[in-house]
């Protein structure tokens, strides 16, 4: 599985040029948004920096480890077992696809959310909320800078679905809790869009739920 | 301005995410699309005229062309997207020659309309930003009312340019 692949990152914090992980830093979000296609990425870019978000854009898996400084190259004499903040960091997934077992695959790998192509404001906002809510609980000091990566690759793995991952800030990683609020309804009728995002209110549980 | 069924309430979205920080948003990304799109409908021919088509290597542009018609609120052109995306699964040429066909109809149709919005909402902004103007010139009118000093200084600087473009002109 991809997500195993990329799961324990050694931190190259040398690269991180663009970033300062440090305390005084704002309470900014980050993404790392990873698409192949270009009017995606222009999309997910404006939604993003609407919402206040920093946004990086780069158009496929392996820039994004790059940008990270996680080149496999580099990491291939280094075991992949050291714990990382990396991990820590919640993954988005974002698809034109809305198969019930990817998605269903999708989040069992670790994924945060899963969102439904075309990718709507009120779908960004959302998971902002939620990503700096979640942040500001586990948090003990204020600031940090949290990345969000969020990506649409088809080599990744056979699978289409596009993966977005966020870390939160160094000094003190929040485990990724389950997905909040919904995505879009395409995936079933029953689907409703409830207002208040809980933990396990999940669209894509519910789906489960009225499916099995 | 949205026709029925070609373009959707998502194209609606990306106007609103247009404001006067970003006025070209939607004009830069139909461009982008309509280029991108292009290209990947080129490729999908050249597979699919291949005798023996290669769906695996064809499915990244599938999904890719799927994706993106989606992001831009291309309804029906997106619908023959998925067409297209579920014969390639089914590995059946024919299907997906009639779903290509599709596509490219519905790309022909949308393009037209996507060039109309965008010169509408060219003509609109410009109109706009006149009218901002004259609202200005109208501003620095009433600047020189109040402020006779004003008038006289603005007098002398605008029959200093109007001789400087007679000299020039005269050249």
């Amino acid at each position: 599985m991809a997500r195993n692949g990329t799961g324990s990152w050694r931190r190259r914090s040398e690269k991180v040029d663009g970033f300062e992980f440090s305390a005084a830093e704002s309470e900014e979000v980050h993404v790392l948004a990873v698409d192949d296609s270009l009017v995606d990425r222009k999309v997910i870019e404006r939604l993003l920096r609407i919402t206040s978000c920093k946004v990086t854009a780069v158009d496929s898996g392996r820039r994004a480890l790059q940008f990270l400084g996680l080149d496999e190259e580099k990491n291939s004499s280094v075991g992949f077992d050291e714990s990382s903040t990396f991990k820590q960091i919640p993954v988005v997934i974002m698809s034109s696809e809305n198969v019930l077992t990817r998605i269903d695959r999708c989040l069992e790998e670790g994924a945060e959310d899963f969102i439904v192509k075309p990718v709507k404001l009120a779908d960004v906002k959302r998971l902002r909320d939620y990503m700096t809510r979640e942040v500001k609980m586990g948090n003990e000091e204020s600031g940090g800078v949290n990345k969000r990566k969020l990506r649409d690759s088809f080599d990744l793995s056979s699978s289409p679905p596009s993966i977005s991952s966020s870390p939160s800030s160094l000094s003190s990683p929040s485990s990724p809790s389950p997905s909040p609020s919904p995505s879009r309804s395409p995936l079933s009728s029953s689907l409703s869009a409830p207002s208040s995002p809980t933990s396990l209110d999940s669209p894509i549980r519910r789906l489960k739920m009225t499916q099995h | 301005m949205l026709e029925e069924g070609i373009l959707d309430s998502q194209f609606t979205q990306l106007q609103g995410l247009q404001d006067e920080s970003n006025p070209n948003f939607v004009a830069e990304v139909v461009t982008l699309f309509i280029k991108d799109a292009q290209k990947i409908i080129n490729h999908l021919s050249y597979y699919m005229s291949q005798e023996v088509v290669d769906f695996s290597e064809m499915d990244p542009y599938v999904h890719q062309i799927k994706g993106s018609t989606s992001s831009i609120g291309a309804r029906n052109m997106t619908l023959a997207c998925s067409d297209l995306h579920q014969a390639s699964d089914a590995k059946n040429k024919e299907m997906c020659l009639q779903a290509l066909n599709k596509i490219n109809h519905e790309y022909c149709r949308l393009q037209v309309k996507l060039h109309l919005i965008v010169q509408l909402q060219n003509t609109i902004f410009t109109m706009e930003t006149n009218e901002r103007l004259r609202g200005s010139r109208y501003a620095a009118m009433s600047m020189q009312r109040r402020f006779p000093r004003f008038k006289v200084l603005f007098g002398f600087i605008s029959s200093f340019l109007f001789f400087q473009l007679l000299i020039t002109k005269h050249k």
